[in-house]
This record gives structure tokens, sequence and C-alpha cells, in this order.
């Protein structure tokens, strides 16, 4: 019959298309396959210089979103090995999602301190960046701003800009606060930098630092690395040079720090070779590479921070684990949503 | 087709021939109702998906949502399609009706180019019109120098991150639904209903209310359909002006509470929001049934204007055009020019084809399926067929990502089953056959875009007359030689404009692009995003200029050739008025 005739031929032409754009996975042992949240190009040159000395090519997907549920649904047969994120709450996100596997490397324990990576050996940090107070250079005086605890005194109404506190990098910041005061006490803090702030909260860190210059506003949250990508365009100078970084809490428990890191995946099908990439990532070469690409401070010490960052100077960071910090993420989101900061 | 089976048995075949048809015109093959059932079934597998999230979370935080944030979310985003609504209905109305009633000078060009905005991402246009109208931008920054304003404080300057700036923008690049459904339809209404108006004492502006717009009504409500979806699912723009929809929802509640199980909830509830909006553009086309003679377009004479008139009508068409189009063009042509060695790579060129082929690819196996959808279900008179033909068409309420996450699900599952039976039966791993390949984002297009295509055949189809098929029927023709060899030529514009929204639809979508890939694969709005996402647009305006630029030539080709085709039946006459 020729309607079932053309149906068919439609049909065959559709399993042809779908046929052709399989590729049938053929797994080569020399590589490694890596899901990342951190932009490509700015892991690029530190998976270069990776396959230069070893010869190990190595392959990225790149999505802020859906990595680890893709993780999850691929189970045993997934073709990644290595998970890198741009923040702490991804990698325990993945643990709790159950898609990774805890290593126990004598290199990496040694290079990455403690604080920075999971008791179990789940994740580790590969640079941190402090959580800082850009405050403006002519409106706010040096010793006005000194703890994150400040943000809700009524002195700073209708000073403060920051990105929405649904962002990853503040909940992080209101985890800490939950840590170091409860939840009630970081529920009416939280409450306090809502009254207190200059604008509804909207783009990110750079965005804020722009509108202290702008007058929109006196002080920024940021995180540290944003300061150096300012600096380093020629559009942005203004802007960071129109504030000081404010380390706050330096007389108590010290500013809060969050990393980048990686964790190694439950299938991971070339598990030696990840593991080689894994300890590199840790050694002295990656960490200046990484460090430098973005402004962060390499986790390992004894390495050297790029110049421009160390010229912001030394500071105390918060001692609590990030482990420990992370334990309150949820409860930090809640908080936001139940004072209602972003509406 | 048991009856007919029956009597070739029994009869001699010359018999047959003469004096039994060969089949009955009202029989419909069961092929069409088994085709539709089988498209629906595999394209629901993503919702259902989603659906199992939604009503299986993990960690079950709907209730907290409901006291805290879901209110405002609701509020913004119903307030966010109102607005959209209205102004793209305007302007796609106003327009569409001066670029085909009259003839002033531009009027040519105008026809095709107010397509164009359609090109342009709305994430683009966002961050092109907010570095030039927020506080450091050249139109505040000219105020100033101008009136001598130190800060922020001084003066008040409406804020382009706001409700307002957002309808606005999505506006200006959602218009040519719009416009582009309900030009087709004033072209081709007959002229006879127009002049049979004029005669019975309406002047020109009656004629456009009681007449053609209600007769427009049907494409009015397919356009504004899609235009209210895509609003809804619009992420890059809510997000950069701090609008908190409902999608903006999703994602906060996603990736910074770390509940994919709430992310489905909320995107559940966005698709009661497209089920009314399906259910709002069926009830307006209901027993509305206008069938045009092969022969009524007939020729209808173009009122030519001067003057202050012209001018008018040049207005509402260039205004558009100007802020949807070539001011967001030119402000990327300007980045591009300062970024063009770090971009113009031979990287950059796999990113463009990548672009092309999947696009391509997936508006083509899109429209084949929309076809065989839209045409079941005009063979097929049944409840169950519309309401597979509907279901079908639900991924397009999906905001992307989370489409992405259904897609993954199923298809997971599948390489998991596959790769266990192997290694049971034969002793070798298959490891993942269709995850992270190419299939899954195809697959997870045609999902998304399908309503897109069998929505503007079907409307296409609607005015093809059904006494075309009987003649068609009682002259031997089957089913399928009907579809192909007399609705698709009559219906060619349709199918045509449904292949090329499909196409560029696929050229800009990113949230499910980026979960989906392979290794190693960008496409140019995945290329695009790593940029714009950490607000450095211009680093990659090279490859959001590609996407616009390879985004009009279908607009272009096609909207060219519907116009052709089209205006043979036109002339013009002075105004008379």
């Amino acid at each position: 019959m020729s309607q079932a005739h053309a149906l068919k031929k439609a049909i065959a032409g559709l399993v042809l298309v779908a046929g052709s754009t399989v590729a049938v996975s053929v797994q080569a042992a020399n590589e490694i396959n890596i899901y990342s949240d951190r932009q490509a190009f700015l892991m690029q040159p530190i998976l270069d210089a990776f396959t230069k000395e070893t010869g190990i090519k190595v392959n990225v997907v790149f999505a802020k979103k859906g990595i680890i549920e893709r993780l999850k649904n691929e189970g045993a047969n997934s073709p990644a090995d290595l998970l890198l994120t741009s923040n702490v709450s991804n990698l325990s996100r993945a643990v709790d999602a159950g898609v990774t596997q805890s290593v126990n490397d004598k290199t990496i324990n040694s290079n990455v301190p403690a604080q920075y990576r999971d008791p179990n050996g789940q994740w580790f940090g590969l640079t941190t960046r402090a959580r800082v107070i850009y405050a403006s250079k002519t409106r706010v005086k040096e010793g006005e701003f000194q703890r994150y605890e400040d943000l809700a005194d009524p002195k700073f109404k209708g000073r403060i800009c920051t990105r929405k506190g649904g962002d990853t990098y503040n909940i992080a910041l209101i985890a800490s606060m939950i840590a170091a005061h409860g939840e009630a006490g970081a529920k009416s803090w939280l409450e306090g930098v809502k009254a207190n702030l200059a604008q509804k909260p909207q783009g990110n860190d750079r965005a804020q630092v722009k509108a202290v210059k702008e007058g929109v506003c006196d002080i920024a949250i940021g995180n540290t690395y944003y300061y150096g990508h300012m600096l380093a365009n020629e559009e942005q100078r203004a802007w960071a040079e129109s504030v000081n970084i404010v380390y706050p809490n330096q007389a108590d428990r010290g500013a809060h720090v969050n990393i980048s890191g990686m964790a190694l995946t439950k299938a991971a099908p070339h598990r030696a070779e990840a593991l080689q990439l894994m300890r590199f990532l840790t050694e002295n070469k990656a960490q200046k590479i990484y460090a430098e690409e973005n402004y962060e401070f390499p986790i390992k010490a004894g390495v050297s921070a790029s110049k421009l960052v160390a010229h912001w100077g030394d500071f105390k960071a918060d001692k609590v684990s990030l482990a420990e910090v992370d334990k309150y993420r949820k409860q930090a989101a809640k908080l936001v949503n139940e004072v209602g900061f972003d509406n | 087709m048991t009856v007919n089976s029956l009597q070739k048995s029994k009869a001699p075949r010359w018999f047959e021939r003469v004096f039994t048809p060969s089949h009955n015109i009202q029989t419909v093959p069961a092929q069409w109702q088994w085709s539709v059932w089988l498209i629906a079934a595999i394209v629901l597998l993503p919702i259902i998906a989603v659906l199992w999230l939604t009503f299986f979370p993990e960690e079950n935080i709907w209730p907290h949502l409901l006291d805290t944030v879901l209110p405002n979310y609701l509020s913004s985003t119903l307030l966010l399609m109102l607005g959209v609504g209205l102004l793209s209905s305007w302007i796609g109305i106003s327009t569409a009706w001066v670029s085909t009633m009259y003839d002033f000078p531009g009027r040519r060009i105008f026809e095709w180019a107010l397509l164009l905005p359609f090109a342009v991402p709305a994430y683009v246009i966002a961050y092109v019109y907010t570095d030039m109208l927020e506080y450091s931008g050249w139109v505040q920054t000219g105020l100033r120098g101008l009136f001598g304003w130190e800060s922020a404080r001084d003066y008040w300057f409406p804020h382009i991150r706001s409700l307002g700036g957002a309808i606005l923008m999505l506006s200006l690049v959602l218009y040519p639904y719009i416009f582009m459904m309900v030009r087709a339809t004033f072209i081709e209404q007959s002229a006879s209903l127009r002049d049979a108006a004029r005669t019975l004492g309406c002047n020109r502006r009656e004629v456009f209310w009681r007449v053609s717009l209600p007769t427009a009504r049907p494409a009015l409500a397919v356009g504004l359909a899609l235009v209210l979806m895509e609003t809804l699912n619009d992420f890059g723009t809510v997000d950069y002006f701090a609008v908190r929809t409902l999608t903006a929802g999703i994602y906060d509640v996603w990736m910074n509470m770390g509940n994919i199980g709430g992310a489905a909830q909320i995107a559940s509830v966005m698709m009661i929001f497209i089920l009314v909006l399906i259910g709002f553009e069926r009830y307006s086309r209901r027993r509305q049934k206008q069938f045009s003679r092969g022969d009524s377009f007939k020729t209808f004479q173009r009122v030519r204007l001067k003057g202050r008139k012209a001018l008018a009508c040049w207005l509402i068409c260039a205004l558009p055009l100007l802020l949807g189009f070539i001011v967001p063009v030119a402000a990327l042509f300007r980045h591009a020019v300062v970024y063009f060695e770090d971009s113009w790579t031979t990287d950059f060129f796999h990113m463009s084809w990548n672009s092309f082929m999947l696009s391509s690819i997936a508006a083509i196996c899109t429209i084949i399926l929309g076809l065989i959808l839209a045409y079941g279900n005009r063979l097929v008179k049944r409840g169950s067929v519309q309401k597979a033909v509907r279901l079908a068409g639900l991924g397009y309420a999906m905001p992307g990502a989370v489409l992405a996450v259904g897609v993954i699900m199923p298809l997971a599952a599948f390489d998991n089953a596959v790769d266990h039976l192997a290694r049971e039966w034969l002793g070798v791993s298959t490891g993942l056959l269709l995850s992270g390949t190419l299939f899954a984002i195809i697959f997870a297009y045609i999902v998304r875009f399908l309503a897109v295509a069998s929505g503007s055949i079907e409307s296409s189809l609607e005015k093809v007359t059904p006494s075309m098929d009987m003649a068609a029927r009682s002259l031997g023709y089957s089913t399928a030689e009907i579809l192909r060899k007399v609705h698709l030529p009559m219906i060619k514009p349709g199918v045509l404009t449904a292949a090329l929204v499909v196409f560029v639809d696929c050229m800009k979508e990113l949230p499910a692009t980026l979960v989906l890939r392979p290794f190693n694969f960008d496409t140019l709005a995945t290329h695009v995003y790593q940029y714009a996402s950490d607000e450095m647009l211009e680093a990659s305006a090279l490859a959001a200029l590609v996407i616009v630029l390879v985004g009009i030539v279908p607009v272009i080709l096609l909207s060219r050739s519907i116009i052709a085709s089209r205006n043979e039946m036109v002339s013009v006459k002075p105004d008379s008025d």
C-alpha cells in the first residue's frame, strides 16, 4: 500500500539520520574524559600542559547545569572520569547523588590541606578564593567596615550591592554564617542585609563593583578573583580602581573561603590516567597556571600566587572546614527564600 | 480493508477494478493512527521522566516553595506574559497590516526584513541594550555630560534591568511569530470578503476591526501561543534582568538548593500554563473553518500612500526593525571587529558547521514528524488521536535544561538496558549507545520544537478544503499520495515557514545542547554562552553575530519565496480614501 510505503520511507529516513549521528564510542586507552562546570577556556592551558607532559588526551564537556544528572543516569557506563567544578556545593551535590568515588592518594592529600577536601576523599579543592568586601575608596572610611556581621548594621542602609542571595557563592557565605551563629542568628543577619540593599540583587560579582563605581552603592560583596579580571580588562579597570578590598573578620574567625575543585567519578573508565591528572592538578606547575589564569590562590602551600594577587596582601581565612560549612547549604538556600532576599 | 480483501478473493480482477473503488474514500488506513500514537509516545518519554521527578522527588521541597517564593514566581511570570503578549501582538499586527494593505516607500524591503529580529537570540539583545542603557552606557553618560549630573543619585532613568525591560526585549525578538502568521492570513484572506465589507459601507478601519482581524484570529492565536511559550521558556533575559519568573525559579531550586525534584515540580506548574495556552489556541480556532478555493487568491489591490500617511506606515515598520535588529547587530558587529583576531580560528568553523548541521537535521526530522502528526490528525477524526497530537507538543513547555534531564533519563535507561542484555547474552559491553551522542541533542530538539512544526502545518492544512481530499480520493489517490501530490504543493509556504522557524530555534537553543553534547563538541550558541555567562559577550561577539547571520539566510530566502508567490496576486492602486 502506497501510504504505508511512504510512511516507511519517512521512518527509514529518520532511522538513517539517527544511526549516522550515533558515534560508536570507542574507548581509547590513552585519554581522560572530564565533565566540567567551569568554562573550558579557563581549564584549557593546564589540560594542554598535562597532555604535553604525558601524551594523554583530555576530552571535556562543559555545562553549568545538568552534568550531575547526566552522570547519575549514565551510571556505571558513564564515559566520564573526572568532575571539575567552580565551587564546593556542586562537589558535594555530586557526592549526594552517589556519582563519585573516594581517593586516598598520598601526593594529593599532602598537597591539599584537610580543610579544603572531603574527609572521605570524595572531593578535593584545587584553588581558593575569599568572599570579600569591595568598599568605595571615597565613600567608605578606613575601618568603617570590618566584619560580615557589619553588613546588617543599619548604618549601611541603602549602601550595599550583591548578586542574588540564591547564588552558589552567597549560599556558601550564608552557610558559613549559620556555622558561626546558628540558623536563627544567620536569619536575622540576612534580614538585616536585605534591609540595607541599595537595589534588587542582580548581575554577577563584577556588576556589583561597577555599581559602586557608579554611585549606586558603597559596598559590594564579591569573590577575590573578579578584582584581577577587572584590572586586566581595559574597560573595567576603572571599576576596580574605585574600590578597596576589605578582608572581613580578620580579628576573629577569618574571611570565608570557597574552592574550585575535582572529584573522581564512580564509573571512571580511565581511573589510572584520571588519578595521574588529579595529582598533576595539585602539583606546583598546574597550581601556578590555574591560579594565575583565574587570579585565584593556589591551594598547595608554598606555591606563590601571581604577583597581582600577592599584591592584595595576606589575609586570615576561616579555619572551619568546607565540608562542615557545606552541611548548612540547604538550610542557607531555604533562608534566602524565607527572607525573600531576591524578591 | 477486510471488506476489500474479501471481495478480492471472490471477484475476478477486472470486475474488482471496474466496480469496487480501490478503497472507500472515507476509510483511513490504520497506519496513520499508529504513527501518530507512536510519535507521541516517543516524544512524551522525556516529559514522563520529568513528571516522575515531580511526583517522586528525593526530598519534597514543595511546601517550602509554596510558602515562600512560588507566589512571587507566578505573579512575575503572569505579568511578563501579559506584557509581552500585548506588545508583540501590537507590533506584529500593525506591521503585518500596513505592509499588506498599503504601498509605501520601503514596503518591499519591510515585507521580509520585519522577520529579521527573529534571528536575534533574546539574551543577546538583552545584553546589548543593557550595555547601552545602563548607567555606564553611552546614553546615560551622554545625558550626564549634557546636564552636569554626577552620580546615579542625581537623576532618574528607567532601569533596563527590570520587568519592563524584559517585556520590551522579548517583544522585540518575538513579534515576528505574530507578523509572519497574521500577514500570511491577511494575504490569503479572500479579497472579496473585504470588498463586500466595503460595499456594505465599512471604511478601511472598520474592515480591519470587523472583517480582517476576526478572520485572522486563528493565525493570531497560533502566533501568540508561540510567543507566550517562548516567553515562559526564556531564561537568559529574565536571569540577566533579575526578573523572578518560574523558569528563573527552576534554576534557583535546582542549582542552589540542589533539588532537581523541586525544579521538576515548578516545571510541571509551567506545563499547566502551556496546556492552558494550547487550550486557548484551540478554543479560538474552534469551529472556525474558512476554506479558500484554489482560485480565491484573486488579485487584490494595495493602496498606494504618499506624504504623511506613507511616513506613518514607514515608521510603524521601521521602528521594530531598527530596535529589534539593526541596533543589536551593529553593536555585535562593533565588538566582533575589536575581538576579530581572537575569534577567527579553525575552531570557529567547526562550531559553525556543528550548529548548521545539527539544526538542519533537526529541522528536517521535526518537519517530517510534524507532517505525519498534522495530517494524521486531519484524517483520523478521533479524540484519542487529537489528544496524542496535543500531548506530543508538550515538550515546547519544558525549559531546555529540564527537558535535557528528561531526555537523559530514558536514553540512559535504554543504553544501560541494552548494555546489560549484551553482557548477559553475548558477554560484551555495548556501553552508552545514544547518551552523549548527537542523537540525544537532535532528539531533544525534536521534542522541544515539534509543537512549532505540527502547529503551523496544521493551520496550513486547515485552509485546504476537505472537498479536495474527497475529490482526490474518489479519483483513486491514496491518503499518502494526497499528502504528497495535493496537500504538500498547496501548503508548501506553511511547511517552509515551519522548517525555518524550527531551524532558527535550534540554532539558538542553548541549555539542552550544553547538557547533552558529546565531548569536545561546541556549537556557536554554547560558545557564546561560555563568555556571556561571565558577562563577557564581547569576546564571543563574532559567534553571536554568526548565529544571527546564519539565522537570517533562511529567513530571507524563504520569506522572499513566500512573498514572490503571493505578490503576483496583488496589484497597486492609488489612495482614494
